[in-house]
């Protein structure tokens, strides 16, 4: 007998490999990029890698649409499990359900843009193709995990592997002192982010004995805490901290102050990245642990949040007021959305999640367009950022002028575009969730973004051209011979770019698609949204024990 | 033929004309702005006489987990002002077509959104598909002010859309909570439509604040003093036909909004702040009056003419009877029927003294330009609303209305009839007559110009003698949205019995 059982065969942990794919399509997608980024020719890493990695993304979006369609049940109804026993009894780690489906599908396409935006700066000739784009496919990655898990330690993997791939991409421009600095001061801030969330999370696990988000949540809501979960100072603190940790990743006030500098630092397609797919990631996680894991201490949390999200709101928008480069004022900008989103988590009820997803999705289209106008004006102009250096941009480029106007009246909230179905939606669920003061509270910032919004649109329509002041490296006459070493930098590192780069509207034909694409779909979502509001109605469904 | 077509018309419209070479833009708008005043003329005749309801009804689900509908309806509160739109944006585009524009495709392009979201929310059976046409309403005008207006156009845009925005929020996020409250009070699912919204009063708590945030969007829109801090500004930059449909429609589509919205779903906050919202009126009335006989600028005279007129027309709405409220619909089209082409005059005057707005450096324009200084006439003593004038009218039944309500307030408000007399005759005399200006060089009023004013001094004199056109179509529809608040005014507590049944 005792042979027997020796030689049967070791049950592993049964894995739904199929529920997976979008993560293991990721995970082999960058990996594969990074070793054909090793390949000598000099076409395959302009072309073929950037393709791959466009590719990879297709192929998430594909496979967790497929995922998406096998279970239309409402409710999460299964759990991969990596470790679980092989019938695949909860606690698993990940729960690759419809919430963390369509934000995978976020992240990818938010991904794609990032790629399409990149393909022919600056930042992949100087750090490596292979490299570059490796590292944006690995942080999707962890965004995947991230915003799946279902216990502490998955979601403290998932974090670490989404930020520390952009540490390093935020300093990818390396000859750039302002890329470098960024990616320094995220590592530093990223970090003290990682270690409160593990902190915090330690004392949860210490609170209520599991690491497990079902159990947890169990533990918060049937009173099982010594004192209560008020009365209990362990689950207060651990829940504190957890919220300071996620705020830091979400860029939420008074935690926010990295960002603009961040953003204004990072190379523009991975602030685009960072604006739209970190944040909502970190977003995602805040639904998925507050909305599911904490529910049932939510008289404890939701005041705290709230507030937070007010202060958000309103830091956010004062601060956009005065900026003169588009890039830290969309930081701010962005600072301010996720106090708008945020307050839809603060509701915990359906309502709530469904708006802050639609809102999530909306934010992608609204951001990207903007960005990739900044892209593009950067290949062109060395003041491509600054607000002044758009002045005139309507007549000379409308192609580019009206994706950037499109963005900013959606971000500003006027109707026809998907910004005013979003905060519309928003408005809904906080008043119907008894929060009407911080509808009141959405509202009033939203008057005061339209200073800084309506700013950038009279810039590009109404003020004269002004003449592009020649590039300074053109203007120095430096060569080759000038550029700085680069330590382990790529074989294209040292190659002098000729010239300012090809100018006109399609120089640059795929940053010019990424902007018509998303403003497009901001107008169209704008008019049609029924479809995006059934669809984000599933993600809120996902959640079990939701009003 | 649905209202989708009336309403979307002059947008595409304006796609096309910006495919057509360029010199036939402006052809292809008017083109354009003609069929749809025919549009708008077929639904006129084929409206039906003495029913309240909505005719012409367009209802489809738009947002279904919102319950926010794209109902489109006429009836006799807005089918005058449908005309009325399509009127006045045919003679500014005609008066534009004329004239030499930068980048045409652009200002005809923001002028077909501009009609195609005013005829929209007058339009719109839905509060929040009505939300969504008056925001969108502002952005061409600010696109409009900020390219093509004169002088601090940039900062003058901002102020105007600023002001009007922040009125517009406070209105989103009074729509989204009636429409949330009213179907958490009656255990109903979400609707926003008006008809259904009609059925689920809500408490007097919740209106109060809910009035106030409408009233306030609407006040600063129409502009009322003390909420006009961006009309000086906006109207002196804007472009003459962008501010003739702004003053002549866009301003009343706020008056319709009182008549369409808040009368009906707030009878009892409407009764609460009666007093408040006619004294402001009355204030604004006075304050109109005086700024626009003492301002040197004759744009400028025009601009707070249409104050003091919006605020009789506010005064009529809040008069609570059917009396009063029938006289600011006739008014809000007889004002919209005086205050473009006078706008028009401004500019034809302005360009005969050496293309400045200010009166000192008119006058004596009329010795050469005789038919030019007659069609002005007829449009001055309209203004002044002059006995046998359709405005006359007007004035009269919304001061009859208020009568009935508030004695003291009409008595007072009487002054402003005089004192419209004297603003419009001081602008017709200091520039069509007096001492000629300095730089005056007077001529024959343009065939062009012509072509823009004739009709629609036509239209004014077909109006005096026969007022009854407006008044016949809106009376049953008048009563029904007057009657709730009526009620409540006359015998509040019948209503509240009402409600709670």
């Amino acid at each position: 007998m005792n042979i027997l059982a020796a030689t049967a065969p070791v049950s592993g942990p049964h894995v739904d490999w199929e529920a997976l794919s979008p993560l293991w399509v990721l995970a082999g997608g960058g990996v594969l990029v990074l070793l054909v980024g090793l390949l000598r020719p000099r076409a395959i890493r302009h072309w073929i890698v950037p393709g791959l990695a466009v590719i990879t993304f297709l192929c998430t979006l594909a496979a967790a649409i497929v995922v998406f369609g096998y279970h239309p049940h409402p409710h999460r109804t299964f759990a991969s499990c990596l470790v679980a026993g092989p019938a695949c009894v909860r606690p698993a780690p990940l729960a690759i359900d419809k919430l963390a489906l369509e934000l995978i599908m976020l992240f990818a396409v938010a991904g794609i843009a990032a790629v399409l935006m990149s393909w022919r700066g600056i930042a992949p000739r100087e750090s490596g193709h292979g490299e570059f784009f490796g590292l944006l496919i690995f942080s999707v990655l962890g965004m995947g995990v991230f915003v799946s898990a279902q216990n502490l330690v998955t979601l403290f993997l998932g974090i670490e592997v989404l930020s520390i791939p952009l540490y390093i991409l935020c300093a990818s421009e390396t000859r750039r002192e302002a890329s470098l600095e960024s990616g320094l001061k995220y590592l530093i801030v990223g970090s003290v982010g990682s270690a409160t969330l593990v902190y915090g999370l330690g004392l949860v696990y210490g609170a209520t004995g599991s690491t497990d988000f079902a159990t947890i949540g169990t533990a918060l809501s049937q009173g099982k805490l010594a004192g209560g979960v008020l009365g209990n100072p362990m689950v207060l603190t651990g829940l504190g901290l957890v919220i300071v940790g996620f705020a830091f990743k979400a860029s939420v006030a008074p935690f926010h102050q990295w960002t603009p500098d961040v953003y204004e630092g990072a190379p523009t397609a991975i602030t685009a990245f960072m604006a739209t797919a970190t944040k909502a990631a970190a977003i995602g996680v805040f639904i998925r642990f507050f909305d599911f894991a904490a529910i049932g201490a939510q008289d404890t949390w939701a005041p705290l949040l709230a507030t937070i999200a007010a202060i958000t709101i309103v830091v956010g928008n004062v601060g956009a007021l005065g900026q003169s480069s588009l890039k830290r004022m969309m930081g701010y900008s962005g600072v301010a959305q996720a106090g708008y989103m945020l307050s839809g988590v603060v509701v915990g009820t359906r309502l709530g999640i469904q708006a802050t997803i639609l809102y999530l999705i909306f934010y992608l289209f609204m951001n990207l367009a903007p960005f990739a106008v900044i892209v593009a004006e950067e290949h062109e102009r060395p003041d491509g950022d600054y607000l002044s250096g758009l002045s005139g941009l309507g007549a000379r480029r409308p192609w580019l002028a009206w994706p950037m106007t499109i963005g900013m009246l959606a971000l500003a909230g006027i109707p026809g575009t998907v910004g005013f179905i979003g905060k519309f939606q928003l408005i809904n669920a906080l008043v119907s969730g008894d929060y009407t003061w911080l509808a009141i509270v959405l509202v009033i910032g939203s008057m005061i973004s339209l200073g800084y919004y309506l700013r950038v649109v009279a810039t590009i329509w109404m003020r004269p051209a002004v003449a592009a002041p020649v590039p300074a490296a053109a203007a120095s006459g430096g060569g080759p011979g000038e550029l700085a070493p680069i330590a382990g930098g790529s074989l294209e590192a040292d190659e002098w770019e000729e010239g300012p780069g090809p100018a006109g509207v399609f120089a640059y034909p795929e940053v010019t698609f990424v902007a018509i694409a998303f403003a497009a779909a901001t107008i169209f979502f704008g008019i049609f949204p029924q479809p995006l509001v059934h669809f984000a109605s599933h993600a809120a469904n996902a959640l079990p024990g939701l009003f | 033929m649905t209202l989708s077509i009336l309403i979307w018309l002059p947008l595409a419209v304006a796609l096309l004309a910006a495919l057509a070479p360029r010199p036939l833009i402006g052809q292809v708008s008017v083109v354009g702005s003609l069929v749809t005043l025919g549009v708008a003329i077929s639904f006129l005749v084929r409206f039906k006489l003495g029913r309240a309801g909505l005719q012409f009804v367009t209802d489809h689900l738009w947002i279904s987990s919102l319950g926010i509908h794209y109902k489109l309806g006429l009836d006799g509160l807005n089918v005058v002002l449908v005309l009325l739109t399509t009127i006045l944006f045919s003679a500014s585009l005609l008066w534009s077509a004329f004239r030499e524009w930068d980048r045409p495709r652009s200002f005809y392009f923001h002028f077909g959104l501009a009609q195609s979201a005013v005829l929209g929310a007058f339009c719109a059976q839905d509060l929040a598909l009505f939300v969504a046409f008056f925001d969108l309403m502002l952005i061409p005008f600010y696109f409009m002010v900020g390219m093509w207006g004169s002088g601090e156009r940039v900062r003058a845009t901002t102020k105007l859309v600023v002001y009007t925005l922040v009125g517009s929020f406070f209105m989103l996020a009074a729509a989204v909570a009636t429409g949330v409250l009213s179907a958490n009070d009656h255990q109903a699912s979400l609707n926003f439509a008006l008809t259904a919204l009609r059925g689920m009063r809500l408490p007097h708590a919740s209106q109060e604040w809910i009035f106030l945030c409408f009233a306030f969007a609407f006040l600063v829109k129409m502009p009322l003093v003390p909420f006009h801090g961006w009309l000086a500004d906006g109207y002196k930059s804007m472009p003459i036909p962008a501010v003739a449909v702004f003053s002549g429609v866009v301003s009343k589509v706020a008056a319709y909004g009182f008549l369409r919205i808040v009368l009906p779903l707030f009878p009892y906050a409407a009764v609460h702040f009666q007093t408040l919202m006619l004294l402001i009126a009355l204030v604004s009335i006075m304050w109109g009056t005086l700024v626009a006989f003492t301002t040197p600028d004759a744009r400028m005279v025009v601009a707070y003419s249409s104050v003091a007129q919006l605020s009789f027309i506010t005064l009529g709405i809040f008069s609570l009877r059917p009396t009063g409220a029938q006289g600011a619909l006739l008014q809000m089209l007889n004002h919209g029927l005086v205050t473009a082409p006078l706008f028009f005059i401004v500019a034809a005057l302005a360009a005969r003294a050496g293309g400045s707005e200010r009166l000192a450096d008119m006058g004596g324009i009329a010795f050469r330009a005789p038919v030019l200084a007659s069609l002005a006439l007829i449009i001055t003593l309209a203004t002044l609303a002059m006995p046998g004038s359709s405005n006359f009218i007007g004035e009269f039944m919304i001061l009859l209305g208020v009568f009935q309500t508030k004695t003291a307030i009409s008595i007072i408000a009487f002054a402003g009839v005089v004192g419209a007399a004297v603003y419009a005759l001081r602008l017709y005399i200091t520039g069509f007559h007096n001492r000629t200006g300095p730089r005056v060089a007077s001529r024959e009023l343009a065939l062009a110009d012509a072509a823009v004013l004739a009709p629609i001094v036509l239209v004014i004199l077909v109006l005096a003698f026969y007022p009854q056109f407006g008044l016949k179509r809106s009376e049953p529809s008048v009563r029904l949205a007057v009657a709730p608040a009526q009620l409540q005014s006359v015998a509040p507590g019948l209503t509240r019995k009402v409600a709670s049944r």
